[in-house]
């Protein structure tokens, strides 16, 4: 090897301390995408461990009781699933509507500066903290629309509620990702319906929707994920901070599940009882968390089979 | 399908006589309105904002020929087509000065409403954009929500035959629209705008996306819609001017010194063999002979 092609290896070969740092970068951030894994793994490890041994210590039976008592050792599950399916559904009643039609409205209706002046006003509402929203649940939404339109004679805490202060929480989520995913939809498209001779209306109706219908439905299942993890609306302004009959009522008190398991953690109901209620905590836990992996990944199936391109 | 020429237009409305006598005074260099002129630009200027994108165009195009718009990148052409269909209409701060007559009517007066206008003046854009539908209801979708009642199969056979598609895609109009090639699916975007029977179609650079072959075919069907059809078209290839049409618009840029854009002006209209052979302005000539643009 001449002298000349020598000094070219060499710097062809380039700096070895560069190319150490270079896999150095490349460690840490491999460690911190694993330790995510490792702690998000780890969390679901306990939840199933504690809840085994819960399902365990009373008996699969005794999941199914009168009501959910859990310092008196009464752990019906359905009574808090249903207690959660109530919010969760009357949730999506205000905020699927009231979200998708202002996601419309940003999207494809409302000039710039109107645009530019409503969507803080959304982000406001979304920046609410919960707690805020669940005493305005209980102090003015139950007088003024459970009680006043629905009910006629409603408990002062009740799941209508905080079914509806959830629905007006969840609104802003959906209203956000719905707009996104029309905003997706690329002009050209729209151009394509208005050179027919299409409205507005029509065009929004039986082009853009539909086109953005992968992102819409999955606005409306991440709002109902956010939904059901929901708590301190719920915790404020559904009551029955001891525990529940089983009752699908929604007039009257009544818990969710994560409604029952702040009740549990912080001892807002002020008793000492079963030994089995701690542990009990894992079990809806891990139940809530099931629930939403569920919908989640309901999400991504129904995103990819009614995906269309564009 | 039977085609309703130059439907009663409901919607618009006769200029009256005052407005036109004015017009004509303010304009010394009348140009020749032929009767049957499908539109008669007059003076046109078209601006986003302040900024006047377009300036003083006059030009008149007649039925059942083809009139390409050409010039280089930047010269308003594509603004002023669409201007045809009041498409700038979807661009806020989009306003016209001068007249664009349809059929004698003022296509910007107050009582017009742009979507009649759309029906009647179909648009065929740069890039092919057909529905995220199945063939079938790409083609359909203009009849649907114009109300046509009649038979829509017929309709759609019809469409697609008149796009020479039909043979193409007839034993899969349930597939989607998008799963066709680039230049099955420019002429997916024809059909479906011939199925809503229009007067005339707008063509924006139809096959500037599209190869050569694919461009081939466009151009092939373009001379058998202009028996039925009028046609205007954008496009920056020279060759594809000389090649199908019959009267040739060339714009070109210049270059504002106060707001340092580029605002178009309309250098010739002629017919195209004249333009192409001898053009009586210098800077059309250094245009189609290569030497600019």
């Amino acid at each position: 090897m001449s002298n000349a092609a020598g000094g070219l290896l060499l710097e062809l070969e380039g700096s070895p301390a560069r190319r150490r740092k270079e896999r150095i970068v490349r460690g840490i951030f491999f460690a911190l995408a694993a330790m995510s894994v490792v702690i998000s793994a780890t969390i679901v490890l306990a939840l199933i461990q504690e809840a085994v041994q819960f399902v365990g210590a009373i008996g699969v039976g005794d999941l199914w009781q009168r009501g959910w008592f859990p310092r008196r050792g009464i752990f019906d599950v359905r009574t808090i699933l249903v207690g959660t399916l109530v919010v969760t559904g009357i949730g999506m009643l205000v905020a699927a509507p009231l979200g998708l039609g202002a996601a419309v409205y940003l999207s494809e209706y409302a000039r710039p500066r109107i645009r530019k002046l409503l969507k803080p006003i959304l982000e406001i509402i979304a920046g609410i903290p919960s707690i805020v929203l669940g005493v305005f649940a209980f102090s003015w939404i139950n007088p003024q629309i459970v009680d006043r339109f629905l009910c006629g004679d409603a408990s002062f805490f009740n799941l209508g509620a905080a079914g509806v202060g959830v629905g007006v929480l969840v609104t802003p989520l959906v209203a956000s990702i719905a707009e996104d995913a029309m905003r997706a939809v690329p002009m050209s498209l729209r151009e394509g319906a208005y050179g027919l001779g299409a409205r507005k209306r029509s065009t929004t109706v039986k082009i853009v929707f539909p086109a953005a219908i992968s992102g819409i439905v999955a606005a409306v299942i991440v709002g109902m994920s956010r939904a059901i993890g929901e708590t301190m609306v719920v915790a404020l302004a559904g009551g029955a901070t001891g525990g529940s009959l089983f009752s699908a009522d929604y007039c009257q008190p009544g818990q969710t599940m994560t409604g029952a398991m702040a009740a549990l953690a912080i001892g807002g109901d002020q008793v000492k009882g079963d030994v089995s209620a701690f542990q009990s905590l894992y079990f809806v836990g891990l139940v809530l968390f099931l629930l939403t992996l569920g919908l989640n990944v309901l999400s991504g199936r129904i995103v990819r089979r009614v995906r269309k391109k564009y | 399908m039977k085609r309703v020429q130059a439907k009663p237009l409901g919607t618009l409305s006769r200029r009256t006589n005052r407005a036109t006598d004015e017009k004509v005074e303010s304009r010394p260099q009348e140009q020749k309105t032929s009767e049957e002129a499908v539109f008669d630009v007059q003076d046109l200027s078209v601006f986003y904002g302040d900024f006047r994108a377009v300036r003083n165009v006059t030009l008149a195009v007649s039925q059942r020929n083809i009139t390409a718009l050409i010039g280089p990148s930047g010269c308003g052409k594509t603004t002023v087509l669409r201007c045809f269909n009041r498409m700038n209409d979807l661009v806020d701060t989009a306003r016209i000065e001068g007249n664009i007559l349809y059929h004698g009517v003022d296509l910007y007066e107050s009582r017009v409403d742009p979507v009649e206008v759309r029906r009647r003046v179909g648009m065929v854009f740069q890039k092919p954009n057909p529905f995220p539908k199945s063939i079938y209801d790409n083609v359909s979708f203009g009849p649907k929500i114009a109300g046509f009642k009649g038979s829509m199969d017929d309709l759609v056979e019809e469409a697609l035959t008149k796009a020479a598609l039909w043979d193409e895609v007839k034993s899969r109009l349930k597939e989607s629209g998008m799963s066709l090639s680039g230049g099955q699916q420019q002429r997916l975007c024809i059909a479906r705008a011939i199925a809503v029977q229009p007067d005339v179609i707008l063509m924006d650079e139809p096959c500037s996306a599209l190869d050569p072959i694919a461009t081939g075919h466009i151009e092939d069907l373009m001379q058998d819609l202009k028996n039925d059809y009028t046609i205007i078209i954008v496009t920056h290839n020279m060759q594809q001017a000389a090649r199908v049409s019959d009267m040739t618009a060339f714009f070109t840029a210049e270059v504002n010194e106060k707001q340092d854009r580029r605002t178009g002006v309309l250098v010739e209209f002629d017919h195209t063999e004249r333009m192409f052979t001898n053009p009586s302005d210098e800077r059309t000539e250094n245009y189609v002979t290569g030497r600019f643009g």
